[in-house]
């Protein structure tokens, strides 16, 4: 075995991630922690001034209710969601994350967050829930917090989380490695906290050159919080609600400023706006089709019917809108003013979340007052706490139950998993839709509460013994004694029978779900009988994994994200294959069941995977309102 | 090619453990290649373009080439990042050149309080209201489900 050195570490909380939703529950952590005499570690794949992914940046807050001001209720938040996701979504979850989130978007102000006001000092807003910022150091203001709340002697950053640990039926830490040096870590803790983001690079991207990494999420976002979370045994739920964005053609930058604030339209390329000219079809999805704001997934649906159609391409018309923001602003010079102000606008919503797309837009000369620009949906992403919903089944707070929702949403702290001691959050936790950044940490600081409470009335300390901690460095570790075993071999360092590198490994495994699971070239349709194959190809893809081969400590981490990669693919087929009907089109058709069925399908899919018998569940579990 | 290294700026951050570069990445792409002395990025099709390790990179030496397969050339977007605001130079590829600055923080770096000088709350365990709750709402109390 590659002689690694082990470095062990015992805590009583352990988080893992350093993205939006760590970084809220390290704050809260802290103060949970020093009052309790708990102790709290957090472990992060990168450095956490730019990991995650906001590490870019970005140009708005997605959620902020604005419930102190009477702007809205926390109730119009729960119907605008449930309402987004076609009925299926945990209305305690929303409710949980969006009774506090104006309280988090309140603590970033004061850590320096640039927020747009208006001339009455009120925050600008680009939609009814979203907040104008100045975003470029957004991730590095929040991670100066979570390490001010923490303190760095608690933080370990470059250590790649591989595999949770369990005791029994309770989670007992976790292990990994250092990207750095040759060290193997364990983590040995009362609860685990999985804040280690969704899934990209699962399907195959739109640009598979160079352009391979300009993903819509990150590419560093490769399925960890669903791995771990499978892995330890959690029921899993929505793992089906993927997400696919529409976004500006290729750089993928983001086209809501253009949407809400500029108010403008998008159309085929003859002119028509397909959210008019296919308007009947939102009858389909009544009654989620037929209130505004009309679903993502229905959107993308319109635009796709005239891409498939052969109308594309798709345009955001970006010069009428402005044009007609600039003419309403009154005479000439107040125009021209106007004018300057919204292109300034229009380019600060690229530079600080999606500077390719400003690079696109210089290299095409393209200037949005005078011309309409290309938008296209992206490939497929996980990402639950977006407009996708696919994470871990974890129980909502008891206070926000109902006699109806107490025995299905309600096991104990809140945001546990069905797992003992694991706690999941952001991306990592399903069915609580459009949190965005704020609504991530907020959660994250909701679920430290918890998981400090947890640790308090669970003082003694799971098993986990040197004889476990060396079977999983062996496991580890198996792609460098693989490589080295049979590297000389062949002439070649990446073409060997023996053995099957991550780079292939990722393209074998993105060809497969583009092909059999609704990817972009298959027009995201897919069918009982693609499922189905593409399950058998993707049980000798799990064999094969076992032949994954590392020559450096950047590959090792390359290897074990496609494993966390596979997992996520596996449980998004068997949920598709589950689900017969097609209650999201736009983010994905079955063929064979092309229609909503409140019938039988207005519920939650979950599964869950048995770590005893390796042997996968599906269960059906019941949506309750618990707003009007 | 997404990020790259300018030969003649790079100074491998003179030799230190490891360069401003290879810290800062999310997808642990920049390395230090210690026989030249200059960074590189080992996979540029797996890079977000996220401009970390141009902004963090003290000589100025990691620009950003548009993806080759969809990018026409000419083009380029230049940040200078300083520590209350960032300036944004963009050339056209028809050499128009348009120049941003935006804010990026209120505060003095380093200095952020984590309860943002919000009052603490009862601190009671048991109950879901947060440590800065419920002053950092501006209400009352945190609100709960009407039954």
């Amino acid at each position: 075995m590659a002689n690694f050195e082990t470095v062990t570490v015992e805590t009583d909380l352990l988080i893992i991630g350093g993205g939006m939703g760590a970084c809220g529950a390290a704050v809260e952590a802290a103060y949970w922690a020093k009052k309790n005499n708990v102790k709290v570690t957090l472990v992060d794949k990168a450095a956490m001034d730019r990991s995650g992914a906001v590490a870019m940046g970005l140009s708005a807050l997605n959620q902020y209710v604005g419930v102190g001001a009477g702007d809205n209720t926390i109730e119009d938040y729960v119907k605008y969601v449930r309402q987004d996701l076609m009925g299926v979504t945990r209305e305690d979850l929303v409710f949980s994350i969006a009774r506090h989130v104006d309280s988090t978007v309140h603590l970033f102000e004061k850590w320096g967050l640039p927020i747009w006001k208006d001339e009455n000092g009120k925050y600008v807003h680009e939609g009814r829930w979203q907040v104008m910022i100045n975003g470029e150091s957004y991730k590095v203001l929040v991670a100066e917090a979570a390490k001010n709340a923490l303190g760095v002697e608690n933080i370990i950053e470059r250590v790649f989380i591989t595999e949770p640990v369990m005791d029994g039926d309770r989670v007992a830490g976790a292990v990994g490695f250092s990207t750095r040096d040759e060290k193997f870590y364990v983590f040995k803790a009362k609860a685990v906290m999985v804040a280690a983001g969704g899934a990209v690079s699962v399907f195959r991207p739109r640009s598979v050159g160079e352009g391979m990494g300009r993903s819509w999420y990150p590419p560093f976002n490769s399925g960890s919080s669903a791995y771990m979370t499978i892995k330890a045994g959690a029921e899993m739920t929505c793992q089906e609600v993927r997400f696919i964005p529409v976004r500006f053609k290729d750089g993928y930058g983001p086209v809501g400023a253009w949407f809400l604030l500029f108010k403008a339209a998008a159309t085929n390329a003859f002119g028509e706006n397909y959210m008019q000219t296919h308007a009947d079809e939102l009858k389909k999805y009544a009654p989620y089709g037929m209130v505004k704001p009309i679903p993502a997934c229905l959107r993308n649906h319109l635009g796709m019917i005239d891409l498939f159609a052969g109308k594309g391409p798709l345009y955001m018309q970006t010069a009428a809108a402005i044009q007609k923001i600039a003419a309403d602003a009154g005479d000439e010079k107040a125009a021209k003013k106007k004018l300057k102000h919204l292109e300034t606008e229009a380019w600060e919503d690229f530079l600080d979340m999606t500077v390719s797309q400003a690079i696109l837009w210089a290299a095409m000369n393209i200037e949005p007052e005078k011309v309409p620009s290309e938008i296209a949906p992206c490939e497929p992403y996980f990402i639950g706490s977006h407009s996708g919903a696919s994470g871990a089944w974890v129980s909502g707070p008891e206070d926000l139950q109902t006699a109806a929702t107490k025995k299905d949403y309600f096991w104990g702290y809140t945001n546990m998993t069905t797992v003992k001691g694991l706690f999941a959050v952001g991306d990592a936790s399903g069915a609580s839709s459009h949190k965005f950044s704020s609504g991530s940490f907020t959660e994250g600081r909701i679920a430290a509460k918890a998981a400090i409470k947890f640790c308090v009335e669970n003082k003694d300390r799971p098993k986990f013994d040197d004889a476990t901690a060396e079977a999983f460095k062996k496991r580890t570790l198996a792609p460098l004694d693989l490589f080295a075993a049979h590297k000389d071999y062949a002439n070649d360092a990446n073409i060997n029978p023996n053995f099957i590198k991550p780079r292939d490994y990722m393209f074998r495994l993105q060809k497969l779900m583009d092909e059999y699971a609704g990817g972009v070239s298959a027009q995201f349709k897919t069918n009982k009988h693609l499922l189905e194959r593409g399950m058998q190809l993707l049980v000798m893809l799990k064999e094969d994994s076992e032949k994954l081969a590392a020559s450096d400590l950047n590959e090792l981490m390359r290897c074990w994200e496609n494993i966390h990669r596979t997992w996520q693919a596996d449980s998004h087929m068997r949920t598709l294959l589950f689900r017969e009907e097609t209650r999201w089109p736009g983010y994905y058709y079955r063929a064979d069941t092309p229609d909503m069925d409140e019938k039988n399908w207005k519920c939650f899919a979950n599964c869950k995977w048995d770590p005893k018998t390796g042997e996968w569940a599906m269960i059906k579990r019941p949506i309750h309102q618990i707003v009007e | 090619m997404p990020s790259f290294v300018i030969n003649e700026k790079c100074d491998g951050c003179k030799g230190k453990d490891k360069t401003a570069c290879m810290y800062i990445c999310p997808n642990d792409l920049m390395v230090l290649d210690k026989a030249k002395m200059k960074a590189f990025n080992r996979a540029p099709d797996m890079c977000w373009e996220c401009y970390s390790c141009v902004k963090i990179c003290p000589q100025q030496a990691i620009d950003v080439r548009g993806y080759a397969d969809f990018v026409p050339l000419g083009a380029s977007v230049v940040p200078l990042r300083g520590s209350e605001d960032i300036m944004w130079t963009i050339k056209f590829r028809n050499g128009t050149v348009k120049r941003f600055k935006f804010p990026i923080r209120t505060t003095p770096e380093g200095s952020a309080v984590p309860s943002g000088g919000f009052d603490e709350g009862k601190g009671d365990l048991n109950d879901f209201t947060l440590f800065t709750e419920p002053a950092s709402l501006g209400m009352a109390a945190v609100p709960t489900l009407k039954k």
